[in-house]
């Protein structure tokens, strides 16, 4: 890298993303500032407004006319973020057949809204296209009245917006055995995303079809391939929160999380959230689904397995510095994001020495009830290699775990539920790498 | 101040009065949806469980089985249930506790009803509902068979696969928060 270039360097960065080269004239200086932009559009979000490629004003290109007013507004093309479809654990950028997930870019992200092309996605059957014409909801089972409603129907009565997280129970399995020091915080954490939702409170719904007081179970299924469902209970947290939705961040629902209606489950595991929503069914007890036997189980060490461990746990992860970012001694803005499935973020402390000592960070608001949380700190790096971590504690006083206790306590064939607190260790060239504590 | 606080207390009225509709025993009549018939529900309600409630009678044999999982299968889960390019069905028993373990049907899953539910909801994967009741249970009787929970040459209908104990049908633990679920209805 060039020294001048590093010289208007603030942030951390890919290294050897950002060329730069001999200025000795203008229209070289140009020719590297080009260079330096199309360089500028990998780098993480945290870095693309804290740095100046331009060495003095004269040298940002005359105003102009710009392009046409179209009917969609693109990203700019100095942007590159994507998502990152995977195979399984540690089986990245596969060809979309192969794909079983896709993870959200959180090191590139900011605030708490996951745009929504860009919100995570799971799922176990392709994505249906489905014409809401011809799409139906059914309610029966232990109702006085079942009922069939369009998404028309749906549309047309009371609604809410809640923004909520929802979080993929394999998010963070890539760190149950070993931590690959290659990985990014979007191979790490990316099967988490955070949207507005709109849609009909669950409750309306149980009221408006006269619900037996003695069905305590509702079975929800998807109109996927896989008719995925999962036996949901019916206690008064869920009934108060869940939603069907048809809303997301303003829009339709977008087909790959669940056009034209899902289930809202907030705080509960992702698979929770049926998406393409077509059968609620109430009942009196589970009914031991595919997806809540073999699948999304917990084995623990001595070859039980943990089953309906529905809420997602206290969580928090550093998203700036992370995993193949580099950092310069001097100030860096730690940022990231925290979420708990109990309810909203009381705390989040930020550690730079390993674990050591732990200072408390920033929350920037709006801190919201089972949504992702941003927080940041201060820290001056000395150069000097050491590892940084994040814990969150929820306002129900859970605190989230370090790894060791973690992995003491569930083993590491559990597949799911992973909250361990997170480590990225620092080089003394600033690298920053993935590391089990 | 004065403004926002009015605002907040209109915002609070608002909640108090929409969660006392939501909670009232006879909601407004929204004039939307309608009843679902009995017959209609029929084609939908395909969900089946541990009781038997949603088994359909039906009866098929692991020879017959043998055949519909090498006609629409094998592709995916390989000769004999293993070494495809999707889910393992057959083996791994005895390897939940050990640093590698193998979850199949054989080891792992903890009711026969599941299995019904899902070859029949979900397999093929490229035509799922495709199979018939009779391939169901056959193709089911099959991998039974092969996991060793099923003699060759049985035959299994609905009263015999109600009284299947799988290998690891008390493997599991659930959480307590929803052992027993209340809610205040």
């Amino acid at each position: 890298m060039d020294p001048k270039d590093r010289d208007n360097t603030r942030g951390a960065e890919h290294k050897g993303s950002v060329s730069g080269g001999d200025e000795s004239g203008p229209k070289q200086r140009l020719l590297t500032r080009r260079k330096v932009l199309v360089g500028l559009s990998v780098l993480p979000g945290v870095a693309l407004w804290g740095r100046s490629m331009a060495d003095t004003l004269a040298d940002v290109p005359a105003r102009g006319p710009g392009d046409l007013l179209g009917k969609y507004s693109e990203r700019s093309k100095y942007v590159q973020i994507s998502r990152v479809p995977e195979a399984g654990p540690g089986v990245r950028n596969v060809e979309p057949i192969n794909a079983i997930n896709s993870k959200a870019p959180l090191d590139k992200l900011v605030g708490i809204i996951t745009p929504s092309d860009l919100h995570y996605e799971r799922s176990h059957a392709g994505v249906p296209e489905i014409d809401p014409a011809k799409h139906r909801l059914l309610i029966h089972g232990m109702v006085k009245k079942p009922m069939v409603l369009t998404v028309y129907d749906l549309m047309a009565l009371p609604s809410v917006s809640q923004i909520h997280f929802i979080e993929c129970t394999g998010n963070g399995w890539e760190n149950w055995k070993k931590a690959d020091e290659n990985l990014t915080v979007q191979n790490t954490h990316g099967l988490v995303s955070c949207s507005e939702w709109t849609g009909v409170p669950l409750r309306l719904l149980v009221d408006m079809v006269g619900v037996d007081r003695r069905s305590l179970w509702m079975l929800a299924e998807g109109g996927d391939g896989a008719g995925v469902d999962r036996s949901i209970p019916l206690t008064d947290e869920i009934l108060n929160d869940a939603l069907v939705a048809y809303g997301q961040n303003g829009e339709p629902i977008r087909p790959a999380h669940g056009y034209p209606i899902r289930l809202i489950m907030p705080g509960f595991e992702g698979n929770l959230n049926i998406k393409w929503l077509r059968r609620l069914k109430f009942g009196d007890r589970p009914w031991m689904t595919r997806w809540e036997t073999d699948r999304y189980t917990q084995l623990r060490p001595d070859g039980k397995a943990t089953q309906f461990q529905l809420r997602m746990d206290t969580n928090s992860v550093i998203t700036s510095p992370s995993g193949m970012m580099e950092i310069r001694p001097g100030y860096n803005r730690i940022t990231g994001l925290a979420w708990s499935g109990h309810g909203k973020i009381a705390k989040v402390e930020v550690s730079t020495d390993e674990g050591k000592t732990w200072k408390v960070a920033q929350l920037n608001l709006p801190v919201l009830y089972k949504a992702q949380t941003r927080f940041q700190m201060d820290w001056l790096w000395d150069g000097k290699p050491t590892m940084i971590v994040s814990r969150s504690t929820d306002d129900k006083g859970n605190i989230q775990p370090d790894r060791r206790s973690f992995i003491a306590r569930v083993g590491s064939n559990a597949l799911f539920h992973y909250n361990a607190q997170q480590t990225w260790s620092i080089d003394s060239n600033g690298k920053v790498h993935n590391a089990l504590s | 101040m004065a403004k926002y606080t009015t605002l907040c207390r209109n915002a609070a009225a608002l909640s108090a009065l929409l969660s006392s509709t939501l909670a009232a025993a006879a909601p407004p009549d929204y004039g939307v949806g309608r009843a679902a018939t009995a017959e209609e529900i029929k084609l939908w309600d395909i969900d089946v469980r541990p009781d038997g409630a949603g088994l359909p009678e039906g009866k098929g044999t692991v020879d017959q089985g043998k055949t519909v999982f090498n006609t629409y299968c094998v592709a995916c889960h390989g000769a004999n249930g293993q070494g495809g390019i999707r889910d393992r069905l057959v083996g791994g028993q005895g390897s939940l506790a050990t640093d590698k373990p193998v979850k199949t049907v054989g080891s792992f899953w903890p009711y026969a009803t599941t299995l019904f539910d899902y070859i029949h909801r979900a397999m093929p994967y490229t035509a799922p509902g495709f199979l018939s009741i009779d391939d169901t249970y056959a193709v089911e009787a099959y991998l039974l068979n092969l996991n060793g929970i099923l003699p060759d040459g049985a035959t299994l209908d609905r009263a015999s696969l109600l009284e299947i104990k799988m290998p690891n049908r008390d493997g599991f633990v659930p959480e307590p928060e929803f052992v027993h679920v209340t809610n205040s209805r």
